[in-house]
């Protein structure tokens, strides 16, 4: 896979995940691009469509557009099974994922991005293995905020 | 001092943090660029405070701003700062930032590699694995070169999590840093067999993402993913795996045959649509690949044909559009079993998809024959009408021209039929493709001469009604087919009837409405008729009706004159003086007609469009040569680049000039064509393979494509298509009573090549005979084409360089570097064999690598030139390894700077090497670098450089230890004694040697006295010398060098 994106109903971007290295001023005109033409399809076409060199892969799951753009030979279904599988899992987590909790929460929603594929490629199939690494990963984290607040509190003194 | 401090601290409780900044966002929907630049200056002023979760939470937020199209590029060092927190929480939103926004034109993307380093060593198999993920966003070729080895590492670690994560990104790693490839493919070998799935499935993952690209190179693997085919049932891995063998199935026939079964089973068995897919099509490159070798193998075709056909019922769009998809790489060597399908892609047509239809129509495309074009192109025309939306009505037009066009306008059969075809869509209102149908036009009436008498009546008839194609000029694009139909109707004007009411036609006001490069056509070819009637009348000797023309003319041109247009402007005033001179020549009752002809006389012939690309350099032509002298730009004679250019030219151009006489040449051109003539490998032009034609001396050059037309050339009434496809029907009734295999005969040896000026006897187009012949004349190309074009390859094909054999027993000069560090080397392995180090280390190697990729570039390799190499990078390699140590520091010490900084350490001074002493024989400087294997310890690096024309040898270096800082002595020898320096120096050579020293405290300052002893050897003699010095180690030399790993 090469990249991922997530946009809304509004053609605004909600997360992007690039996995070839590509300039800033590249990504926007592609992103630009990419979000008008999937924007611009009938709710009723099919999900696939050839772009440049590539085949993108959509699938628009209540406001948002999850898009995905694979190589030649990529299997079209199974990027379908991946966005799916991706949406799973922010369900999972969020418990009944809306646009608003991948907004306010989207670095999470690129941890778990990051958990599930790595490099454009699926690197964990289990939805648990997954949840169980965010978790413990959050984990992690809370213990490590718990000295941070401390910490402040030194600052003030 | 202390209220500042409370103050920062108060300030940033007021801080923003994400979620603020997005509802902020949210409420500033007018001024919102506004908003946002007020948010970034803020987090600039966030990102100059030391502590280190504001500058995360400013991090966090400009990764955001990045996502709405921000540019944060500029923080990219305080991403840095936030990747190298030691807090998880903020190492992690560290990573995130740089893996969003990080690109190969990062500058500061070097300075994170002993960052990464470190975090991969993590005991927190978190942090490793963030910056696992982070580095497969953005990692360089410098990166992957210098973590390779840490990350091959980290493929056997304990974790499972960890595992597959190294494992994934060690494909990346590849991509950037072919080299390691080899190394690190045992490994990545065994992991298929990993006790964890996830694991295994990684690198199936990465092992079929290599093999697809070059999949020579894993073949040999072929068993152990039969294997793991079998057994496993993870849809995941299967999917991959199956992939895999598509990729390798054409390189090895047997393997195909194998596939064949347990991937029929698969696609009976299986329920999950995507493996079906997947399986589906990897049948279908396998039988691609098979195609002639296995004969039972329809049964394979059919059952793939079966299921497409099933995906393509279902309700499902995205199942119909692949199995469309998939029906057409089908097509393509098996179409007849497509071709069954028919009725089921036409049904596709109504589609309300719009890409479904898109497919289907490319379907059409490959499944057209001489039986069913017209029937396929008839309902297409009607899609044409029905179509809703001009976009698929393009697509539509085009794929019907593309469809009767394509290999030479093989499958037309009647080309009236295709001038109809032509004509009816001028009728689509709004389309773009105007220009389109006007080249088939123009290609038709110019290439199938018999069908220009049928083509001008055409053209004629819609230059009469232009009115109706024109009338709406602001959607103009079908207006260009009057570009075509003017020149047409000018060109071949001798087949014109009503050529009187065409030129008046022409000269219409309404004319001057269209465009600019219209009217000129039209005013240009005005000409051409009116040459051609002007011929007629005074031929049937009608002076007045001669004059009369002239007088319309003459009236009705100035109209172009007052063109805007330059052009037409032009070419109207020049034709209106011609023919104001004519008809002054027409009053004193000369004839002109044949003078008037004269201007348009010869015949244009089409060219292929490659021709010019093809004109072969004759024999004996140097195109670099001068042709004349160079000028000089003085007039010394004796000045040296003019000589040498001399010389050169002299050398250059006469052996390749040798003096032949026009005899000689001629000879040898005639040679060649008779040489050409008879190589049956030599295509002179036919871009279709069913057109190559076997030469036979002396015969012309035109290919002329030769089919029956038993059909009449004129219909009467309105040329609809649909009347020529029931002749057509009935022609073909008649032609199937009387098949007439004489004349498949002559087809056949008419093919060859056919000078024009000798074929065209039988063209004259009073010749109406019922067996007429319809000349395809084949682009022209010049003579000795050259026979092929290799303009199609990508010379930029990233995995290229990947193309490496793995099966080879791995050299050491492979293996993947590491990062040492000098001390261990410097004492337990004497460094007496390292060769010099130059001082101008980076430029050599620098020309090393460009030559490396020159190598690879080149692809592939003999075996002898791959040994020859392998030798080559020995070489290389153990020189850089030398330069490396020399190096290291630097490169360490500008890493270091940035790893200071996490601590909030004030940045030590950059450092290099500093004078240690120096005399006539001998200069020195050193630098201290920390052991990171032992706290207490420090290396000092030395580099003794000889000044003089004498050799240095027996060097000795001593140092009076400290009570903190001692140097570190070979086993068994005093305090007193010093260290050889393990090489001799010749005249002009520097090297390094390392010592290294204990110390007991860092926090003390230390200057230790020490000299260096050496023996100085000239031809005079040998004399013993001493160099006293002052070794300074400072606080800030031990801070630095503790850069990493704890």
């Amino acid at each position: 896979m090469q990249f991922m994106l997530l946009f809304s109903r509004q053609g605004k971007l909600r997360l992007q995940k690039w996995y070839v290295p590509l300039s800033d001023k590249e990504k926007k005109k592609i992103t630009r691009e990419l979000v008008q033409t999937v924007l611009a399809r009938k709710s009723k076409m099919c999900s696939f469509l050839e772009w440049r060199d590539l085949k993108i892969v959509y699938k628009r799951y209540a406001s948002l557009y999850f898009c995905c753009a694979i190589e030649d030979q990529d299997n079209e279904l199974i990027t379908l099974e991946i966005i799916h599988r991706y949406v799973e899992l922010l369900d999972k987590y969020f418990g009944s994922v809306c646009e608003l909790d991948i907004i306010f929460n989207f670095e999470k929603a690129y941890f778990i991005l990051d958990e599930f594929l790595l490099g454009g490629e699926v690197q964990e199939t289990s939805k648990k293995n997954v949840l169980k690494a965010i978790e413990q990963a959050d984990l992690l984290q809370e213990e490590a905020e718990t000295p941070r607040s401390v910490l402040e509190e030194i600052g003030l003194t | 001092m202390a209220l500042k401090m409370v103050k920062g601290s108060i300030d940033r409780m007021f801080d923003k943090n994400l979620q603020d900044l997005v509802r902020g966002i949210r409420n500033h929907k007018e001024d919102e660029a506004k908003y946002i630049s007020q948010c970034i200056d803020e987090i600039k002023q966030e990102l100059k405070q030391d502590n280190i979760a504001v500058k995360a939470n400013a991090v966090c937020k400009l990764t955001y701003l990045q996502m709405l199209g921000y540019d944060i590029s500029w923080a990219a060092f305080n991403i840095i700062e936030v990747m190298s927190a030691s807090k998880f929480t903020f190492k992690r939103i560290g990573y995130l930032a740089a893996s969003q926004c990080f690109h190969e034109g990062t500058d500061v993307i070097m300075l994170t590699t002993n960052q990464i380093r470190k975090d991969l060593s993590s005991p927190n198999q978190y942090d490793t694995g963030v910056a696992l993920t982070g580095l497969s966003c953005f990692v360089t070729p410098d990166l992957a070169r210098d973590l390779a080895n840490d990350i091959m590492t980290l493929m056997s670690h304990t974790k499972p999590y960890i595992r597959k994560k190294a494992v994934l990104i060690m494909y990346k790693v590849f991509l950037k840093y072919p080299e390691s490839l080899r190394p690190a493919f045992p490994r990545l070998k065994e992991k298929l067999e990993d006790p964890d799935p996830g694991v295994q499935s990684a690198a199936v993952n990465v092992i079929c993402e290599l093999a697809r690209r070059n999949p020579k190179n894993y073949l040999s693997l072929a068993p152990l993913f039969f294997k793991l085919m079998t057994s496993s049932t993870n849809n995941w891995v299967l999917i991959k795996i199956i992939k895999l063998f598509g990729a390798l199935t054409p390189l090895e026939p047997r393997l195909g045959k194998k596939l064949i079964e347990p991937l029929t089973n698969l696609i009976h068995s299986t329920s999950a649509m995507s493996l079906l897919y997947e399986c589906v099509n990897t049948v279908i490159a396998v039988l691609i690949s098979l195609s002639s070798g296995m004969p039972n193998h329809s049964a394979s075709i059919q059952l793939c044909v079966q299921k497409l056909r099933i995906l393509i019922e279902d309700s499902d769009q995205n199942l119909k559009y692949l199995g469309l998809l998939a029906m057409s790489k089908i097509l393509k060597t098996h179409p007849k079993s497509v071709q069954s399908h028919k009725d089921l892609i036409l049904q596709c047509l109504d589609d309300k998809d719009e890409s479904i239809r898109l497919r289907a129509l490319d379907l059409l495309y490959g499944m057209v024959s001489k039986k069913n074009l017209m029937e396929i192109v008839k309902k297409l025309m009607i899609h044409v009408d029905k179509a809703e939306g001009t976009t698929y009505r393009d697509e539509l037009l085009t794929k019907i021209i593309d469809i009767c066009s394509q290999s030479n306008y093989q499958y037309i059969t009647n080309f009236e039929w295709y001038i109809s075809i032509l004509v009816e869509l001028t009728r689509l209102e709004g389309t773009r493709h105007g220009h389109l149908i006007a080249a088939q036009m123009l290609d038709v009436a110019i290439r199938v001469k018999a069908i220009r008498k049928f083509a001008v009546s055409q053209m004629a008839m819609l230059l009469d009604n232009a009115h109706l194609i024109a009338s709406n000029t602001q959607r103009n694009g079908i207006c260009e087919v009057l570009y075509a139909a003017a020149w047409i109707c000018g060109e071949f004007s001798e087949h014109l009837e009503e050529a009187n009411q065409t030129l008046e036609a022409m000269l219409r006001p309404k004319v001057t409405t269209l465009p600019g490069h219209i009217q000129a056509v039209y005013v240009q070819n005005m000409v051409k008729l009116y040459a051609s009637i002007l011929q007629q009348k005074e031929q049937a000797g009608e002076k007045e009706a001669a004059q009369e023309i002239t007088q319309l003319m003459i009236e009705r041109l100035p109209q172009f004159v007052q063109s805007a247009d330059l052009e037409v402007q032009e070419r109207a005033s020049c034709i209106l003086q011609l023919i104001k001179y004519i008809q002054k020549l027409q009053v004193k009752e000369v004839p002109v007609a044949e003078e008037v002809i004269a201007l348009f006389a010869g015949e244009l012939n089409p060219v292929a469009p490659k021709a010019q690309k093809k004109v072969p350099v004759p024999e004996g032509l140097d195109l670099d040569a001068w042709i004349n002298e160079p000028p000089s730009d003085s007039e010394s004679e004796d000045e040296k680049p003019k000589t040498i250019f001399h010389d050169e030219e002299q050398r250059h151009s006469k052996p390749r000039h040798p003096e032949m006489d026009e005899e000689e040449l001629a000879r040898r051109r005639e040679a060649r064509k008779q040489e050409q003539a008879n190589n049956p490998f030599y295509i002179k032009s036919s871009p279709s393979p069913q057109k190559r034609y076997q030469d036979t001396p002396g015969v012309e050059h035109i290919p002329v494509v030769q089919i029956d037309l038993s059909v009449p050339l004129k219909v009467p009434g309105m040329p609809m298509s649909d009347q020529y496809v029931k002749l057509e029907e009935e022609r073909r009734h008649k032609q199937k009573l009387e098949k007439d295999k004489k004349k498949k005969k002559q087809k056949k040896e008419k093919r060859g090549k056919h000078h024009r000026h000798n074929s065209l006897h039988t063209e004259s187009e009073e010749d109406i005979a019922p067996a007429h012949h319809v000349d395809i004349i084949t682009e022209e190309m010049p003579e000795n084409a050259l026979p092929s074009d290799e303009d199609d390859k990508d010379p930029n094909d990233p995995y290229k360089a990947l193309d490496i054999d793995l099966d080879k027993p791995l050299a050491d000069s492979e293996k993947l570097p590491v990062q040492r560090h000098r001390n261990a080397e410097a004492l337990k392995t004497p460094e007496s064999e390292v060769p010099p180090v130059e001082k101008k280390s980076k430029k050599p190697k620098k020309k090393e690598k460009k030559h490396k990729e020159k190598e690879k570039d080149k692809g592939k390799k003999k075996e002898k030139e791959k040994k020859h190499k392998k030798e080559k990078e020995e070489k290389s390699k153990d020189k850089k390894k030398s330069k490396k140590k020399h190096h290291h520091s630097e490169e360490e010490m500008a890493e270091s700077v940035q790893n200071g900084t996490l601590d909030d350490e004030p940045l030590p001074p950059m450092s290099s090497y500093r004078l240690l002493a120096e005399n006539p024989y001998i200069k020195t400087t050193y630098d201290i670098q920390g052991n990171l294997q032992n706290d207490s310890q420090v290396t000092v690096s030395v580099i003794f450089e000889n000044k003089s024309t004498s050799f240095l040898k027996s060097m000795e270096l001593n140092v009076l230890d400290s009570l903190n800082t001692k140097m570190l002595r070979p086993e068994g020898s005093s305090v007193h004694d010093g260290i050889p320096v393990p090489f001799q120096l010749p005249p002009g050579i520097s090297n390094e040697a390392q010592f290294v020293f204990t110390l007991q405290s860092i926090v003390m300052a230390q200057k230790l006295k020490g000299t260096l002893s050496f023996i100085v050897k000239n031809d005079e003699g040998s004399t013993h010398e001493k160099l006293d010095f002052k070794l300074h180690f400072s606080c800030a030399s031990y801070l630095i060098t503790t850069p990493c790993y704890r």
